[in-house]
């Protein structure tokens, strides 16, 4: 018997739900530029885990493909967001994500 | 055993997820999203997909929290902003309620047909190379590209004007 008798696949499902809510509530709630942007990373890593998931359930590796993809993406919209994120901080002197609430700089 | 594993790890997932939108200080939530993003690895490693996991560990507890916690230590004050209006907190929940009585509404229906057994795919390195370079490789070359403007980019941002 092996485990993914064992482990039904809507299990993940259901985790990565969760992560992905309590990713999307982060971002709602908080007002902390930098946090909203570590909830952004647990949304992202939800949808990562379910297609990591689902290619092992399919034994289809073009899931784990895509999961690389995500990660570069996530890498490179962490460092262009934090980088936007210290010239912000450097003119406003604020994290606070209410405080962007004009298009002139 | 495997479901114990499995149990632990998705309960240390969630707390440590709700433990980086819910703790004041910024360096808390970035330590236990790296919690995070541990237990998510050993899923991973759960999953049969370990050369995944590696990469998961290496890109993001190795290069991404660490630029985080950079950023917050070299950044922020102390004083925390605290959390946005009460009507946009009670959205988020109720975004996030519809959210899971979708997936639920899904499963009960039976319109998601899962899979019940793993079929024997192994994501060794060699394997998911060989998709990757063979099927993908237009794609992963065109990602060098989007890696290039990113540094030229943050060189931009990050230069005093």
């Amino acid at each position: 018997m092996t485990w993914t008798q064992v482990i039904p696949a809507e299990w993940y499902l259901i985790l990565g739900t969760a992560l992905f809510g309590i990713g999307l509530i982060g971002v709602l709630i908080r007002r902390n530029v930098v946090i909203v942007l570590m909830s952004i990373e647990l949304m992202l890593n939800a949808i990562n885990l379910i297609l990591v998931s689902s290619s092992a359930y399919h034994a289809n590796l073009s899931a784990q493909v895509f999961v690389f993809f995500i990660m570069m993406v996530a890498a490179v919209e962490v460092s262009v967001g934090l980088a936007i994120f210290t010239v912000i901080y450097r003119r406003k002197e604020s994290t606070d994500i209410d405080a962007l609430n004009e298009l002139k700089g | 055993m495997i479901l114990g594993l499995f149990c632990f790890l998705s309960l240390l997932t969630i707390m440590s997820a709700l433990s980086v939108i819910l703790s004041r200080n910024p360096v808390y939530s970035v330590l236990s999203l790296i919690l995070c993003f541990f237990s998510i690895a050993g899923h991973y490693i759960l999953l049969s997909a370990p050369f995944l996991a590696v990469v998961h560990i290496i890109v993001y507890a190795g290069a991404i929290m660490v630029l985080f916690l950079f950023v917050i230590m070299l950044m922020m004050r102390t004083s925390d902003v605290g959390l946005t209006s009460w009507v946009k907190r009670i959205g988020s929940f109720f975004v996030v309620g519809v959210l899971g009585v979708t997936i639920v509404a899904l499963m009960q229906r039976g319109t998601l047909v899962l899979p019940r057994y793993l079929a024997s795919v192994e994501g060794s390195v060699s394997s998911l190379g060989r998709v990757l370079f063979g099927q993908y490789a237009i794609p992963f070359e065109l990602s060098t590209i989007l890696f290039l403007s990113a540094v030229v980019g943050v060189v931009m941002l990050g230069k005093k004007s």
